[in-house]
């Protein structure tokens, strides 16, 4: 039978029931006033209807466990089984939040063993794992800036410096946190440009969020002398860490001077994205902030764990503790790869970049010459130029060669661009054949670029009508 | 492109037509609707609203992009085109008929663009 | 093991083919002075095995409780999870893909997410739902954010919230220097007569929850006529088990519905991750944070699902954005649609029914054996007592008899909770060790 494109709404037959729930003599007894007006509009399936609807569903997805998946800045590395395991254990997922420090001394410590890792690994000196995304931690450290520069009394720190080329969550997350965003240009070589950095710093600057190595997938290397701009005009470093998997081993955010860090366990410490999430952003900074942190910290003492208050921390940006399963599979993965493990990884995810690199080019060339770091971004501007065939038209071809795309039209600073991030889980000859595909790719741009355009042709749709989309906002099911 | 003569303009894109007894009109330019492509949606400030010249009028969505629209002049919002935020796609079709606000006591209209000045500013830009 | 496919051989080809040396070659942009070569402190040098990782890990696992029956709850839920339900939402295709931004192959998890806000829409009678936010307390803080205009500032939250949510609100607030007015409580519900008096026209929005902290369902159409009195937003917090009985936020007027997801289906974690949904009405669809997804077509006419509104989001409006949200619980909301999908409106009134019974019953057990109910009102599945002796003592007996209890609040209080897996079997069994501690009884 062929796939339906059926909403499990649309399969809903009255009377039908997947699971029986236990019968109980008890009765509730609900004010006729306080009762809803109709049951809610629920489907109505039975077990098999459910399973082979997700499942069809499932086999309309693309995850790293299906094929290549090299979108940039989101690190799409393999998820491995042994954390997934780990995290099922009812042990852990049983554990009700409120039951107390006695009956979670092993949840407990499995936070406090990861908050000491991950700040041994960002050169921090302390973190937090409350925040439940990278985003979040970013919301979380800013809001310690903002409060750092309150209780010191310093009010004039209105302005956070942020890159042109960074991630949209840098400036959302500050102009959130009631900052005045300034952007700061990339130079010639990809990099911040010093002079103009030079000239925005001054007293009223709170912070620079920068991502380094950053989105260009270059490494920062005035990154010294920045840092002596920014806290010569008495401003905070902060570090987007969403690149760290570049780096692990090799150097670390708090080295290079940072005050502040964000970590995505579900980019650099293998974590599954799910989907879309959920994630997890622990925040690490210098002992100077550490009490601002969000959350309360689990310490050690008399061979028990516990909670302790922080004295100035901002406040809870979450309920409870974190995302703890994402915490524990992270976790595991770092008792997996040992301190020799990670700086592989780092490794080999630069050198996958680098050798997917030359292999694309001369056709595809990079937005900025030299090394890169784990990522890099094409530029596909002289292509469509002399072709017609845009970034995206390349994408969607890559689509039916069973890879997932890379990251379209990002960095904002680079056009028609297209940011290929393999990973280090990718072995050399799926690095190989993916560069085979964009290779082919490119010489049909010229020969048949309608192909391009067309595509993809093989997916369960062709490509959408995001205009319709969003003229007319079709959000539910309208029954 | 279409820039036509009786209009002044913005460097950010922003057309403005002085009405007879002093109130002026304000749209986006027909260069910035096509660099925004179809627009979706619009959102204007208030009537009533005073602003001041780069004050913010509102802003255009299209599907990839938003974009600020500001206040070339001084002045008060005394209409907002009902008619454009039902129909955003006015402003592709027709951009300078497609009116954003209506302000009065309109201040400062001396530093903006001529067409001709305009004209050049897109051709360096594109 | 770092899960590193290429071979030793093979990474000496890759380094001899982009003219490298060595690693050392690729790392030349990193300053000497700031070069990481020492080792950790906290972490091995070496890895551990695959057996030695599990080993571990099931070792600290066993370090943690688990009990027989809870009878907590206080934002964190245990019900029945279908067997159907990790199954579906754990299938690898969806665990290990990423936000669907190329959405020709990624109509699974799009039309996954289409479904969900379908559902959350119908259990909170409202128009549209975003793709998830992180967890409840965070869907309130974002739900205020939704309010705030230039001149309404303030935010009143009712102080029946669930204290994990209000320090949530109290933190966004601070960012987002908005100032926050917490309304007192009279007999365990939000005081209506002191709420009217602080809405006034700074006022953004009224936040609050129901079934409350103290699992009294308020009166939320008092609520919102207070609210809209003044030009207020409603923004109502809600279990949304209790939808399946109660009056929906639709119903009783409120603009934003937010709630955490993790009674649909998601297991108790130590408490995350979760999922944060929030729904609204038609007018304020633009102010959603975070992903949202579209019904369309494709090229050829067929149906099609895409992330739509994206000139909303941080990656397009940047410092204009009202959040700066990206990653979201995705993986949490499948399950969540998969949850009510199994249970469908019957199996989802049946567990609200049960849960509301089994409280009654422990309620009324407990009155007996002298815990005196704390608050008049109507609960749905949680209620709070006053001890009629030492409550640490009586949670200790329980607790050395496999079962958590409730959770002890000030003053000798206790929140308890049942839910449909706390059978009268269970709570016969806890007024037993109950009663065995308190005198007289």
């Amino acid at each position: 039978m062929r796939e339906d494109n059926m909403l499990i709404f649309e399969k809903s037959v009255a009377g039908r029931r997947c699971v029986t729930m236990p019968k109980s003599p008890l009765i509730a007894d609900i004010p006729d006033g306080l009762k809803r007006s109709s049951p809610p509009g629920l489907p109505e399936v039975a077990q098999i209807d459910l399973v082979r609807h997700y499942t069809q569903l499932a086999r309309k997805a693309h995850g790293v466990d299906n094929g290549f998946y090299p979108l940039g800045s989101c690190t799409m590395k393999y998820s491995p089984r042994l954390n997934e395991d780990c995290a099922a254990l009812p042990g852990f997922t049983q554990t009700h939040p409120l039951q107390g420090e006695d009956a979670s001394q092993g949840s407990l410590a499995v936070l406090h063993d990861l908050a000491l890792s991950l700040a041994d690994i960002c050169g921090m000196d302390e973190v937090t794992l409350q925040p439940a995304a990278g985003a979040h931690g970013e919301f979380g450290a800013l809001l310690m800036v903002k409060e750092y520069f309150r209780r010191k009394n310093d009010l004039k720190r209105t302005k956070v410096i942020v890159p042109d080329s960074a991630h949209g969550t840098n400036p959302a997350g500050a102009a959130m946190c009631g900052f005045q965003v300034v952007p700061v240009p990339s130079d010639a070589g990809g990099c911040v440009d010093m002079e103009a950095l030079a000239a925005i710093a001054g007293e009223d600057t709170a912070a620079l969020m920068l991502t380094n190595p950053n989105t260009l997938g270059l490494f920062e290397k005035n990154i010294q002398e920045i840092v002596r701009i920014i806290h010569g005009a008495g401003g905070l470093m902060y570090c987007d860490g969403a690149n760290l998997n570049a780096i692990m081993g090799r150097c670390r955010p708090g080295d290079m001077g940072f005050d502040l860090v964000h970590l995505n366990l579900h980019k650099t410490f293998s974590t599954p994205h799910g989907g879309g999430g959920p994630g997890s952003g622990p925040v690490g900074c210098k002992a100077q902030l550490a009490e601002f942190l969000p959350g309360d910290r689990v310490v050690f003492e008399n061979g028990r764990y516990a909670f302790a208050k922080r004295a100035d921390s901002v406040g809870n940006v979450k309920n409870f503790y974190g995302n703890f399963l994402v915490c524990l599979r992270a976790y595991a993965y770092i008792l997996t790869l040992g301190g020799d493990g990670l700086r592989e990884v780092s490794e080999n995810a630069v050198l996958n970049a680098n050798y997917l690199m030359k292999l694309l080019a001369p056709e595809y060339a990079p937005s900025f010459e030299g090394t890169c770091m784990h990522e890099f971004v094409l530029s596909l501007e002289e292509l469509k130029k002399q072709t017609g065939v845009s970034a995206a038209d390349v994408a969607k071809s890559l689509i039916d060669r069973g890879i997932h795309p890379p990251t379209m039209y990002f960095p904002l600073i680079v056009r028609e661009a297209l940011m290929v991030e393999p990973t280090e889980t990718e072995s050399k000859e799926t690095l190989e054949r993916a560069a085979a595909a964009f290779k082919e790719l490119h010489a049909l741009a010229f020969s048949k670029p309608d192909a391009l355009l067309e595509a993809p042709v093989l997916t369960p749709i062709r490509r959408a009508d995001e205009l319709a989309a969003a003229k007319n906002p079709l959000l539910k099911f309208e029954g | 492109m279409n820039v036509p003569d009786n209009l002044l303009y913005t460097k950010s894109h922003e057309w403005i037509k002085i009405l007879e007894g002093g109130n002026a009109l304000v749209g986006i330019t027909d260069y910035a609707q096509e660099q925004l492509s179809d627009v979706v949606f619009v959102s204007l400030c208030g009537e009533g609203e005073k602003l001041s010249a780069n004050g913010t009028i509102g802003d255009v969505e299209s599907i990839k992009a938003v974009s600020e629209i500001k206040s070339p002049v001084d002045g008060t919002v005394v209409r907002v085109n009902q008619g454009v935020m039902d129909d955003p796609a006015l402003i592709n079709s027709a951009p300078y008929d497609a009116w954003l606000v209506e302000l009065s006591g309109v201040k400062g209209e001396d530093s903006l663009l001529s067409a001709k000045a305009y004209e050049e500013l897109i051709g360096d830009e594109a | 093991m770092s899960y590193v496919p290429s071979t030793a051989r093979e990474r000496e080809q890759m380094l001899k083919a982009v003219g490298a040396a060595g690693y050392d070659d690729l790392y030349k942009d990193v300053p000497p002075e700031i070069a990481f070569r020492g080792d950790y402190s906290h972490i091995a040098k070496e890895g551990l095995s695959e057996f030695e990782v599990k080993d571990r890990l099931g070792e600290l696992a066993a370090r943690n409780r688990n009990y027989a029956a809870i009878f907590r709850g206080a934002g964190a839920y245990r019900h029945h999870i279908p067997s159907c339900v990790p199954h579906l939402a754990m299938r690898s295709e969806f665990v290990t893909a990423y936000t669907p931004y190329q959405a020709e192959i990624s109509q699974g998890v799009l039309q996954a997410i289409f479904e969900y806000q379908t559902t959350i829409c119908a259990l909170t009678g409202m128009d549209a739902s975003n793709a998830s936010v992180y967890d409840g307390a965070t869907a309130a803080a974002e739900g205020i954010s939704m309010c705030l205009e230039k001149n309404r500032r303030s935010a009143v939250v009712s102080q029946t919230a669930n204290p994990g949510v209000l320090s949530v609100i109290k933190t966004y607030c601070k960012a987002m220097d908005a100032e926050l007015i917490l309304c007192p409580e009279k007999n365990g519900v939000t005081d209506l007569e002191a709420l009217a008096s602080l809405v006034n026209e700074n006022t953004a929005c009224v936040y609050a929850q129901t079934p409350n902290f103290y699992g009294i369902v308020e009166d939320g159409e008092a609520i919102a006529r207070i609210a809209h009195a003044a030009k207020a937003r409603f923004i109502a917090g809600v279990n949304p088990i209790s939808l399946a009985l109660f009056k929906t936020p639709g119903e009783y007027g409120a603009d934003i519905a937010v709630g955490d997801g993790q009674p649909l289906g998601i297991p108790l974690s130590f408490g995350g991750p979760y999922l944060g949904f929030m729904s609204c009405r038609k007018d304020m669809v633009r102010k959603l944070p975070g992903r949202i997804i579209g019904q369309t077509v494709d090229k050829e006419g067929k149906r099609a699902f895409v992330l739509t509104l994206q000139a909303r989001e941080q990656h397009i409006r940047r410092e204009k954005a009202l959040s700066n949200i990206c990653t979201n619980q995705a993986l949490c909301a499948l399950a969540a649609t998969v949850y009510c999908a199994a249970l469908g409106p019957q199996g989802l009134y049946e567990v609200a029914c049960q849960s509301m019974a089994n409280a009654a019953y422990l309620k009324e057990q407990l009155e007996a054996a002298g815990f005196a109910p704390a608050f008049p009102g109507v609960v749905f599945h949680e209620f709070v007592t006053q001890c009629p002796t030492d409550s640490a003592k009586v949670l200790a007996a329980l607790d050395s008899n496999g079962i958590l209890g409730g959770l002890p609040i000030d003053g000798n209080r206790i929140l308890w909770c049942a839910t449909e897996v706390n059978t009268k079997d269970q709570i016969d069994h806890l007024i037993r060790i109950v009663r065995s501690v308190i005198p007289h009884a």
